[in-house]
């Protein structure tokens, strides 16, 4: 079905199309493309996206545009909305970990944490969650924010055509992932923080390969800095670019690299610690240019800071070897353990030996917590975080049943995109790419 | 009605499970004094939009400030602009459907953000489904922008003053507003050797 301008009967109580714009935030390009034509001038519409390469995901973007100038730009979204917040609203509370992960999937981890913390504070748990498994928490979060911002460094230069950084930023990301990968059992979506916890202690070998993994990233990181720092072509095309000041961030509720890319220096790790992070020593990066080399300086910074957290927090996980790192709470906590038997699978055979041949009462405790879920009173909370993109906090409700009664999620990404036009506006299609490669967007977190 | 068989109560299913109806007791939250700037905050508001405050609920150290919608966007000025209360940024804000509370089916919860003071605070309104609207936060707060479009999108809550409300997340021509309580989840059984699981939405609940 097509909207017919003039009769948008699903777009807003008594709103009409009067110009592109208006088509252009919902509407087909026929539509768009026909105000054009009454139009007769020279400006030029063009539609950037959903499947353009250099969108960073399914963002539609469309511009009018004189010559190579920007006059205006709109984004479109919505092409990846996967309805995760109505699904989580018939699970339990420990599915949605399985489902929040999937939102923003450069950065799972955080999403994770954001509906952990939320749920913890509902709970009335915060301060019984077990040291071992927030060093966990931690731990995770910083690798995640490298690999995130990894994968920030090498999109943006894949899109003006740094492929050198490209092919780096992943190579790096690859390491920890591959650590992920040895802890969680999986490299993306990985569904390790639970409520109360996280979902099983590291590995063995878990240290010895985060070492690696450091001293790795210690010789890389460079790497990076050589290629793009005084790069010429890097500069030109990324200074004075996409420029936004204090007062546009203010305004737009910009947070993150973006906010501190223009010298304000806000980090929720230190103004609303979670996790313990009051107790970690750290400083909060700041440049002052605005621009998207800013940005791109505020993360590279970053990489360091995280690998500073990382390094206290590995001593800190050396030292509380074989603590709990699950709520000690029988209702809450998962009542199988974990174990990766000869298939590759994870049920542990013990427990399915009790359960299955030695015990009633451990059976219908098994079933009542997996079948079940545990009943999170009623009420709501909000707990923010600072993910690699800036504030993300989730949103939930709960009736007092074992299924949230609604989860949000505030997304950095999709707040931050609204800045779109104000970056764009008045500069050249060609620094389109880069203003949103400043502002890392990923539409799986945009749309959720 | 008769009781037939030992546990079905007349119906095919004998499992003894009669499906759950949730009747939910919502925090009324702690009595005042809050601590801190909360019970400042909360005066100072009452002081300049007289009559906004609905209920204050202070549950899990979070304050939720209940305003009727008629004094929200006063009261979100004053949130903004006095000196004492400096809630810059609205970071979040989304809708939330209860079909019990009638006269008040559709809420709309604002997570406010002082960074002078740096302090955090949530705001809610609600307004009948029969009469959906909301004034815009838009004009104080133009970050909720898309939350609006989003929450008018995902459950009909037609925010007035709002420069442009457009669906934000589902395709143009889509009707209905699907995270209210009353939109079906839907979905298909899913097939296992042997067995087949039925959609999420007719799975039972134990709790």
């Amino acid at each position: 079905m097509s909207t017919t301008p003039g009769t948008d009967f699903y777009a807003a109580p008594g709103a009409e199309y009067e110009n592109a714009y208006d088509a252009a935030q919902a509407g087909d390009f026929e539509d768009i493309q026909r105000v054009q034509a009454e139009r007769s001038d020279e400006v030029l519409v063009i539609n950037m996206g959903p499947q353009h390469p250099s969108t960073h995901g399914v963002l539609r973007l469309m511009l009018e545009c004189d010559g190579e100038t920007v006059l205006s730009i709109r984004p479109g979204i919505g092409f990846l909305h996967t309805g995760i917040e109505k699904n989580m609203e018939y699970r339990t509370f420990t599915q949605g970990s399985a489902f929040v992960t999937r939102m923003d999937y450069v950065a799972p981890l955080f999403n994770e944490a954001a509906y952990v913390l939320s749920v913890e504070r509902l709970l009335g748990v915060e301060d019984q969650i077990p040291r071992r498994a927030q060093e966990i928490r931690v731990l995770m979060m910083e690798l995640c924010r490298i690999a995130s911002h990894m994968v920030a460094f090498a999109t943006s230069g894949l899109e003006i055509g740094a492929l050198t950084v490209y092919m780096n930023g992943f190579r790096e990301r690859e390491m920890v992932l591959d650590f992920f990968e040895a802890v969680t059992g999986l490299r993306m979506n990985h569904e390790y923080f639970r409520p109360g916890g996280v979902a099983n202690d590291l590995p063995e070998n878990a240290m010895a390969q985060l070492h690696d993994v450091i001293d790795w990233l210690e010789k890389k990181i460079p790497e990076i800095n050589q290629f793009c720092d005084d790069n010429p072509i890097f500069r030109g095309r990324m200074m004075n670019v996409a420029y936004m000041d204090l007062t546009a961030c203010f305004a737009l509720g910009i947070t993150g690299p973006c906010l501190r890319s223009a010298g304000y220096p806000w980090d929720l790790r230190k103004q609303a610690p979670y996790c313990g992070y009051e107790t970690y020593d750290f400083d909060v990066v700041t440049e002052e240019s605005c621009d998207a080399y800013g940005r791109y300086k505020v993360r590279i910074r970053e990489l360091w800071e995280s690998l500073k957290i990382i390094r206290q927090a590995a001593q800190r996980l050396e030292a509380s070897v074989g603590q709990p790192v699950m709520i000690d709470d029988p209702l809450l906590k998962w009542p199988s353990r974990l174990v990766v038997g000869p298939d590759g699978q994870g049920n542990s055979h013990e427990h399915v030996k009790h359960i299955m041949g030695e015990s009633m009462e451990g059976l219908i405790h098994h079933f009542k917590t997996v079948s079940g879920g545990f009943a999170v009173p009623a009420g709501q909370a909000y707990v923010p975080i600072e993910s690699p993109k800036g504030e993300l906090g989730c949103h939930v409700v709960s009736d007092g049943g074992s299924h949230p009664y609604r989860v949000h999620m505030r997304d950095p990404g999709f707040n931050n995109l609204q800045a779109i036009p104000l970056l764009c506006e008045g500069g050249m299609i060609a620094d389109i790419v880069v203003a949103i490669g400043s502002l890392d967007p990923v539409m799986g977190g945009v749309d959720r | 009605m008769s009781t037939q068989g030992m546990w079905s109560s007349g119906t095919g299913d004998t499992s003894g499970y009669g499906g759950i109806v949730r009747q939910p007791q919502w925090p009324v939250g702690e009595p005042p004094p809050y601590g801190g700037w909360m019970d400042g905050a909360v005066a100072r508001l009452e002081e300049l939009v007289e009559g906004s405050i609905d209920k204050v609920v202070y549950h899990r150290k979070e304050l939720t400030i209940h305003i009727r919608r008629e004094k929200l966007a006063q009261a979100l000025q004053a949130l903004r602009d006095d000196y004492g209360l400096r809630f810059e940024y609205c970071t979040s804000l989304s809708g939330v459907h209860y079909p019990q509370d009638s006269g008040a089916e559709l809420h709309v919860v604002y997570q406010l953000q002082s960074m002078t003071h740096n302090r955090r605070l949530r705001v809610e309104t609600s307004a009948p489904d029969a009469d959906p609207h909301v004034p815009s936060a838009v004009p104080v707060y133009p970050a909720a922008d898309w939350h609006e479009r989003e929450a008018w999108d995902m459950f009909g809550i037609v925010f007035d003053g709002h420069p442009h409300l457009t669906r934000i997340l589902m395709p143009d021509d889509w009707s209905g507003h699907p995270q209210r309580k009353d939109y079906p989840l839907g979905g298909i059984p899913i097939e296992f050797k042997g067995a087949k699981v039925p959609p999420a939405e007719q799975r039972r609940r134990y709790l």
